[in-house]
């Protein structure tokens, strides 16, 4: 019975809503005042059910919920034969609650989208080698699938045979499909566009990078700050006191009318939803726009950012320089490539790929003995030769004699923004080459953005020399830029300005930068490794796409902004409906509950822009 | 010790929240301070005893209040 009231609540709505059309159709065309009170008393009798069943369970767990109130109020107007309020009120609560369940659908329409991006089916292959189609719960990490075109890739693994075409778009945001071979990563919640391929789970379910990209938005858009968190234990106390409230005001004035006008007017209704419908809404936006926001706290801080440091490499640079100019000192030259080729051949240093692509191919030696000093260089012994591979502090250190010409051409190359890559042999220069990492297309458009939405200072880091720090740093209008900085100089800065009340961001590769990542409110990784990247990161981009920087922003001040928004209307409303009970007499319990679901609706209205929000 | 994850028809009403988080609170069995109700994913996550209570029993509890269950996947912690 309780089952079936409360599943058929909306017809129970149509019924309860006809049947005061019906009562009020009575009065003013027939006349009929017996018609008129009966067909209200039947609406508010079987209007009130559903909500007195809620109520009853609500307070078999010790809640005093919002039934509660409601169902007091209209069983008092009953008692007095107020009929026509008790109906009106019924209808409004429950024609309210549908409303609100509708649009709230609404809000999280773009999280449920992505959601459903999750494959549930696999074809797998069983213990006699035929593949049948399973749930992905079903998928252990080792078995093999099938993935045939047009479906989804159902777990993180890699390609055993056959060959396609995969679009990466849920995990990269990039459109473009991807070539998958023998030995390929393939990913889940990718789509196979062409092909047909077999592959072997590695990761499954929850693991994936898509099953976490999916634990994190629900985590976040579950979060709660702070003032959210206040306004939950504020609620638990507050429908007991408006029930206390209630009847104190009943013992006083012996006004039952008035009595229970407080206990409809106290309903917490757009109060308790205003909030998590923006955060939501706001979440889902980003969501759709490839950008993960991580709970309120980071929304919150993020919104109010002063400062934002970059790391220069591979963020606001492509990170995948190349060798511009290179200048030979002394003879042997053809030796010293070599050597240098084999030294850096060895080393995932970023500048090192470009040194290999600009020697080409060359013979190589064995390199032993081999000294990383970092933000320096490489000293290792090749051939017997000793051989020190670095910038101008590692050839000091070495103390390697730079003669006239070499200092002319540093000098050139620090202005023209390359970083230096000298070459000594049994210490003695060789080689110098100038790298230069072209800056990311369109970086220059999106910092101005940033400032335009109110970032105070956009400040570049590097382990580069200072030239070339201001040469970037100059073409791109930023505020400050300091070169030659270590990983942990990179961290004092960061510290430094929070302690001068700056709220920071800092954006760098997730990788030699993870301090600094750490520490500033507001870490982003623009790593290409995924999982790093969302691991370590409080505001994720997919495809680390420094573009969706600027949105990311301007959405967090927009989520806030309607937070803001939401909290003005709940108060508002509260505080008209009081004033209205004190000073006027035409307050009464239907009115109160018509404003109070309105606000409901409004609030969430309100929330539901953000699904639009689009950075100007 | 299991770790729960129980997916709910969508939840539509914050005062929901606390309804379902002091049923499956009373709960014996039922680790008090890991109960977390949530809003938007209409999701709730529990750690519990599984020697002294089954999941079947916490969906009891979920659903007598009147809220579907959809699916529920356990684990161990």
């Amino acid at each position: 019975m309780q089952r079936w009231i409360l599943g058929n609540k909306n017809k129970i709505v149509l019924i309860n809503g006809s049947l005061i059309a019906f009562a009020f159709a009575s009065k003013w065309m027939l006349e009929n005042l017996t018609l008129f009170h009966w067909g209200l008393a039947i609406a508010a009798i079987l209007g009130v059910l559903p909500i007195a069943i809620q109520a009853y369970q609500a307070l078999r767990v010790k809640v005093v919920s919002i039934d509660v109130l409601v169902t007091i109020a209209v069983t008092g107007a009953f008692l007095i034969q107020n009929f026509e309020e008790a109906a009106i009120v019924t209808f409004l609560f429950l024609f309210g609650a549908f409303l609100e369940q509708r649009t709230l659908i609404k809000t999280r329409s773009a999280i449920k989208e992505l959601v459903e991006m999750a494959p549930e089916t696999a074809l797998k292959q069983m213990g006699d080698g035929e593949f049948k189609e399973v749930s992905v719960d079903e998928v252990d990490v080792g078995d093999v699938l099938l993935v045939k075109t047009g479906a989804k890739v159902p777990v993180d693994g890699r390609v055993i045979s056959g060959e396609g075409s995969v679009n990466e778009a849920s995990i990269t945001g990039e459109s473009l499909p991807v070539a998958k071979e023998v030995d390929s990563y393939v990913y889940a919640g990718t789509i196979l566009d062409n092909g047909t391929i077999y592959i072997k789970a590695d990761r499954v379910g929850e693991d994936t990078t898509f099953g976490r990209i999916i634990e994190l938005v629900e985590e976040a858009q579950d979060s709660k700050s702070a003032a959210e968190r206040f306004i939950d234990r504020f609620a638990k106390y507050y429908t007991p006191v408006v029930l206390l409230m209630g009847f104190v005001v009943w013992l006083i004035s012996r006004n039952l009318e008035l009595a229970i006008t407080i206990l409809v007017l106290g309903c917490p209704g757009a109060l308790v939803i205003g909030v998590p419908v923006s955060h939501v809404a706001g979440i889902g936006n980003g969501a759709r726009f490839g950008i993960l926001l991580k709970g309120s706290e980071v929304i919150s801080d993020f919104s109010r950012l002063d400062t934002m440091v970059f790391d220069k490499t591979g963020t606001l640079t492509l990170g995948s320089p190349s060798v511009a100019e290179t200048e030979y000192y002394g003879g042997q030259s053809e030796q010293a490539l070599a050597f240098l080729g084999s030294v850096e051949r060895e080393s995932d240093h970023p500048l090192a790929k470009a040194v290999l692509e600009a020697i080409g191919e060359v013979e190589l030696y064995d390199v032993s003995d081999t000294e990383v000093i970092k933000g320096e260089g490489i000293i290792a012994s090749v051939d017997g030769h000793c051989v020190a591979v670095g910038n101008q502090a590692l050839m000091e250190r070495e103390n390697v004699r730079i003669n006239e010409k070499a200092l002319a051409d540093l000098k050139r190359l620090e202005k023209n923004g390359s970083s230096q890559v000298l070459t000594a042999v049994d210490g003695e220069l060789k080689i110098l080459m100038g790298v230069r990492d072209q800056i990311r297309p369109g970086v220059k458009e999106d910092l101005q953005k940033l400032s335009r939405l109110g970032v105070k200072n956009l400040v570049m880091l590097s382990g580069d020399n200072q030239g070339t720090v201001d040469v970037v740093s100059s073409q791109l209008g930023l505020t400050a830029a300091h070169g030659n900085m270590l990983p942990e100089d990179k961290s004092q800065y960061i510290k430094d300005l929070m302690e001068r009340g700056e709220i920071v961001a800092f954006v760098g590769d997730g990788v030699n930068d993870s301090p600094s990542l750490a520490l500033a409110q507001i870490g982003i990784a623009m790593g290409g490794g995924t999982d790093v990247a969302i691991e370590t990161s409080d505001v994720v981009l997919i495809n680390s796409d420094f573009r969706r920087l600027p949105h990311a922003l301007g959405l967090a001040k927009a989520i806030v902004r309607n937070m803001k928004q939401n909290i003005a209307i709940a108060v508002g409303v509260v505080l008209f409906l009081l004033a209205g009970v004190l000073f006027s007499d035409w307050m009464n319990m239907s009115i109160g509950m018509l404003v109070h679901e309105g606000s409901i609706l409004v609030v969430i209205l309100n929330g539901m822009r953000l699904l639009r929000y689009k950075l100007r | 010790m299991k770790a729960a994850t129980i997916q709910l028809e969508t939840l539509t009403c914050p005062s929901c929240l606390q309804k379902i988080e002091n049923a499956v609170k009373g709960l014996n069995g039922v680790e008090k301070d890991s109960v977390q109700v949530m809003f938007n994913s209409s999701k709730v996550k529990v750690n519990f005893n599984d020697e002294q209570i089954e999941i079947g029993d916490i969906e009891k509890a979920i659903t007598a209040l009147g809220y579907g269950v959809k699916k529920s996947s356990v684990k161990s912690v």
